[in-house]
């Protein structure tokens, strides 16, 4: 299925998603809003993405764009999902409820960019010792133990 | 290294020949040198050479080294690869598993000095130095097999150096070829900055 006819029969099916949809550099990408953001992906699982590839995140300074990808089988598909959470205090509702392969992969999130994963079963550090203070991916991650480069500088 | 290593030459050589007597010391000595079963503690890329060395084509187990994979079995850690702060407890608890006499090798940049993580990282560790007593340092990104087999020559030579009493040291003459270009001095006693073995003139 290509994006042309994913997305009519995304609109097709889910009317109130259609306006999200847009299409950057040939990959199908959904912006969805926080509020909506866990009924969305709901609805994405059974419109047939039943694969959960990978969760990341993007320092936007303004705020955190976290970056979802799902594909999906049955329709040979495969969709970006983003949302955009504010950079005090961010959260956003966990999928582990619907792929539990998100599990290690929100973890990592959350350990290197502090963001909360509600309703993540174990939400802890993972990559990073358990005693670390700070979210280094962040842009403002400061560290007096890292040594910069002298032509850095 | 001691005359324990030339025990055919050195019966030849006797009047008589068929009686040999020598130092508890350099009997121990010869003895734990020449079978250092290895704790290959691969982390990264290094563990590529590492196990290599111990393949067919380079046969570490010639020199009687040879890997366990468990640290209740070995003598001397090859800590090869990058080690992160979340990892170092991790390899802190398995040297300390390890049953004495145990020795460290450092094998590649990562291990020696954090390599290319030294600069703008949070994770790495700056060389397994700050948590274990290392014994002999390869550099090399990664080094080549010969380069680990050349330090277990090395550690050879300092273990040659150790006695069974614990505050003693050995004055051993190590058998070096003159071509070595390194003075005798500097290869007695306790190790200097000439064990610091190079595979390829890298710069760090």
């Amino acid at each position: 299925m290509n994006i042309a006819e994913f997305r009519e029969h995304l609109c097709a099916i889910h009317p109130e998603l259609c306006p999200l949809f847009s299409v950057e550099f040939g990959d199908g990408v959904l912006t969805i809003e926080r509020e909506g953001f866990h009924q969305a992906m709901s609805d994405l699982k059974d419109l047939g993405f039943d694969r959960f590839t990978m969760v990341t995140a993007v320092d936007r300074t303004a705020g955190f764009e976290l970056v979802y990808r799902v594909k999906s089988r049955s329709m040979s598909a495969a969709l970006f999902v983003k949302c955009l959470v504010e950079r005090e205090g961010p959260v956003i509702a966990s999928v582990v409820d619907l792929w539990p392969s998100a599990d290690w992969q929100e973890r990592e999130v959350y350990d290197l960019f502090g963001i909360i994963f509600e309703g993540h079963p174990d939400l802890r550090r993972i990559l990073l010792p358990t005693d670390f203070e700070g979210f280094p991916l962040r842009k403002d991650y400061v560290d007096s133990t890292v040594i910069r480069r002298p032509d850095y500088i | 290294m001691a005359l324990i290593d030339r025990l055919g030459e050195a019966l030849d050589g006797g009047q008589g020949g068929g009686i040999i007597l020598s130092t508890l010391d350099s009997l121990v000595d010869w003895a734990r040198g020449k079978s250092l079963w290895a704790m290959p503690m691969g982390t990264a890329c290094c563990a590529m050479e590492l196990i290599a060395a111990s393949f067919n084509k380079f046969d570490f187990d010639r020199h009687g080294t040879f890997p366990r994979p468990d640290p209740r079995h070995t003598d001397v850690m090859v800590v090869a690869g990058t080690i992160t702060k979340k990892m170092a407890p991790a390899v802190k608890r398995l040297h300390e598993q390890m049953a004495d006499p145990k020795w460290v090798i450092a094998m590649g940049n990562c291990a020696v000095s954090g390599g290319i993580f030294y600069y703008d990282t949070y994770s790495v560790v700056r060389g397994i130095d700050e948590f274990l007593p290392v014994d002999v340092y390869i550099g090399g990104c990664p080094p080549r097999p010969e380069s680990l087999q050349d330090a277990v020559l090395r550690l050879r030579e300092r273990i040659a150096t150790e006695s069974i009493a614990p505050d003693r040291k050995r004055e051993v003459a190590l058998l070096l070829p003159e071509s070595s270009g390194i003075s005798f001095g500097a290869r007695l006693g306790t190790p200097s900055s000439a064990d610091v073995t190079d595979s390829e003139g890298d710069e760090r």
